[in-house]
């Protein structure tokens, strides 16, 4: 009949009308800058380096400056500056750490190379988007403090990823800290040579971070 | 305090004010400045209103952002966005084209406020609330609507621009085609009543059958058949959607438009809001008994209230239709309104007809009085509606796939 399509059409838009006051389906509006834009979990831009410990950022940094990111970046936008000493990492082994660890987020392209190479789960992608500084060189120019981030805001973004991330290293932990016990107690057993370093406790996956 | 005389009171207080010779004048005057400032605001909220609803109507948000100038906290859901608009088309540049015709290009906006603003001095907006108590007010409401017509050549016409032109010559012949059917459908209201004035129109609608049934024109089968023909002329005449070709942004580039910017642009847009809000109120005084409550448990509140709820609802529908359909094509158009429109309004006037002569039938008459004159409405509507896009439909395409 004339009119009955008219009819269903409004039918359509009254539902339209009634379902955007009730039904998130029908109204996907997210007000940006008044509410925080919510991102896919796969959602990348810009690296970050991942501390073990939020209070003390700089002295539990995963990454030990092996430099193999700096080498494989297209772009070449790390630089990164080995230290003279040496620190205990979390698993208590003394690491070399940077120094000096710079990303120039105008160069960066995102492209995750760096944390696909990177041996010891240090950096990971970020989710920033909002970047913005008054100076392009220095401005844009992040050093060591302005990238490391906690691994409790790896786990806040990214859940799954970094769920994954750290039952691997507690299970590598794990695995080396019985060697070094079965190594321990061979050492022990063969009364050979009592030797002082031999004697010490295995190191313990002790700091803050790795058990979450 | 009775509220239903209480702008009545107001108006004779202000007036009693002046000296006897300009009471007159003063009583006139406020008429106007009533009519000025209330649907001036209510045009105001109107555009606002239509922007969230047609947001809401297709899932999204609408205007939202504006508020107060120093209270930034303060965002009032946007309704002081009108306002925000209102300084914006003032304070942009008016741009005349060199060639074009100076006086007639200035006027045109002019004269489609002021015809399409008449109109409300016959409407009866409450039960002693009428600016004009006029004996022929459909005739005149008509004869200052149709001028409207007129202003929008004179733009096409003046702004020496041939989309201006074009589009102007397009809207006349859509405005001249929806004006048959649009009082062809008025014309049963007059035939029953017997009178063209509004007031009395409205005053005809009082009462209810069995106490529920109000006597509103809509209820009976010529009513409901008049008051559709009278919707979708009313949305041809105002150049809404679906029937908004004059001005058809994606092929004319808004058509007699084109050439106005600034605050001559929104004196347009303010022209068809009046016009769209003038006919919405014929409609609701013609066919929705006009200040009448639905109810007569409802007549505490004043008429005027009810006039404007009406009026209100009747401005919502429009808007409705707005975020619901598609423009027409012109020849669609014209069409619908020689090939169906109008000879369903003739056949109405008929009905009408035979509802004035069968008014003495009673017992069970009375059902073969509704049941002939739904007939009259219903038969010829699937007739001739099967037949208006004959042809037509499903369209075929000679080279698509």
């Amino acid at each position: 009949m004339l009119g009955s399509g008219i009819l269903k059409g409004l039918g359509v838009t009254a539902k339209n009308f009634v379902g955007s006051y009730h039904d998130p389906k029908r109204m996907v509006t997210e007000e940006y800058p008044d509410t925080p834009a919510k991102l896919p979990e796969a959602y990348r831009n810009f690296p970050f380096l991942v501390t073990e410990n939020a209070t003390d950022p700089m002295g539990t940094l995963r990454c030990v400056a092996c430099q193999i990111c700096e080498k494989e970046c297209p772009p070449q936008c790390i630089y990164i500056e080995k230290s003279k000493d040496k620190k205990p990492d979390a698993t208590g082994k003394p690491q070399l750490y940077p120094a000096v660890f710079a990303i120039d987020t105008a160069v960066c392209m995102s492209c995750q190379l760096c944390v696909e190479v990177c041996p010891f789960d240090a950096i990971k992608m970020d989710q920033v988007f909002a970047v913005a500084a008054t100076n392009r060189f220095e401005g844009l120019l992040l050093n060591r403090e302005q990238l490391a981030k906690p691994n409790e805001y790896f786990h806040q973004i990214r859940p799954t990823e970094a769920a994954e991330v750290d039952g691997r290293l507690t299970a590598e932990r794990k695995a080396a800290e019985e060697k070094a016990k079965a190594a321990a107690a061979a050492k022990a057993a063969a009364p050979a040579k009592p030797a002082a370093p031999a004697a010490t406790p295995a190191p313990k996956p002790a700091e803050g971070g790795t058990a979450s | 305090m009775n509220l239903e005389t209480l702008p009545l009171q107001f108006r004779d207080w202000i007036v009693s004010l002046f000296p006897g010779a300009l009471q007159w004048f003063v009583h006139h005057l406020l008429s106007i400045t009533a009519i000025l400032t209330f649907f001036g605001l209510f045009f105001a909220f109107t555009t606002i209103a239509e922007r969230k609803l047609l947001a809401r109507l297709q899932n999204r948000l609408g205007p939202n952002r504006s508020g107060l100038p120093w209270f930034r906290r303060l965002k009032l859901w946007g309704l002081t966005q009108p306002f925000a608009d209102a300084i914006k088309a003032i304070t942009k540049e008016d741009v005349v084209p060199a060639v074009a015709d100076k006086v007639l290009h200035f006027l045109a906006p002019v004269v489609i406020v002021a015809f399409s603003l008449l109109g409300f001095a016959v409407l009866p907006f409450g039960r002693h609330l009428i600016p004009v108590e006029l004996d022929a007010a459909i005739l005149y409401f008509f004869a200052a609507g149709t001028a409207t017509e007129l202003a929008i050549f004179m733009a096409g016409w003046g702004s020496r621009n041939k989309y201006s032109l074009l589009a102007a010559m397009r809207a006349l012949a859509q405005l001249i085609s929806y004006e048959l059917p649009l009082i062809l459908s008025v014309v049963p209201v007059i035939l029953v009543v017997g009178t063209l004035s509004t007031s009395e129109i409205a005053l005809a609608q009082g009462g209810w059958t069995w106490g529920i049934i109000p006597h509103w024109h809509v209820f009976t089968p010529w009513g409901f058949a008049g008051f559709v023909i009278f919707l979708v002329a009313a949305l041809a005449e105002s150049n809404r959607s679906p029937f908004d070709l004059p001005e058809a942004e994606s092929e004319l580039i808004a058509g007699h438009l084109t050439e106005y910017s600034g605050f001559k642009y929104a004196l347009f847009f303010m022209a068809e809001y009046f016009g769209l809000t003038a006919l919405s109120g014929l409609g609701v005084t013609l066919f929705l008994g006009g200040w009448q409550a639905p109810f007569a448990f409802l007549e505490f509140i004043p008429s005027w209230l009810w006039f404007m709820t009406k009026l209100a609802g009747m401005i919502v529908f429009f808007i409705w239709i707005r975020g619901t359909l598609l423009r027409l094509r012109i020849d669609q158009l014209t069409r619908l309104a020689w090939k169906f429109l109008v000879p369903l309004a003739l056949l109405n006037l008929g009905n009408a007809a035979f509802w004035t002569l069968t008014a003495g039938w009673t017992g069970p008459l009375v059902l073969v009085r509704w049941g002939v004159s739904a007939a009259i409405v219903i038969v010829p509507f699937l007739l001739l509606g099967r037949r208006l896009s004959a042809g037509y439909a499903p369209r075929t395409y000679r080279y698509a796939a």
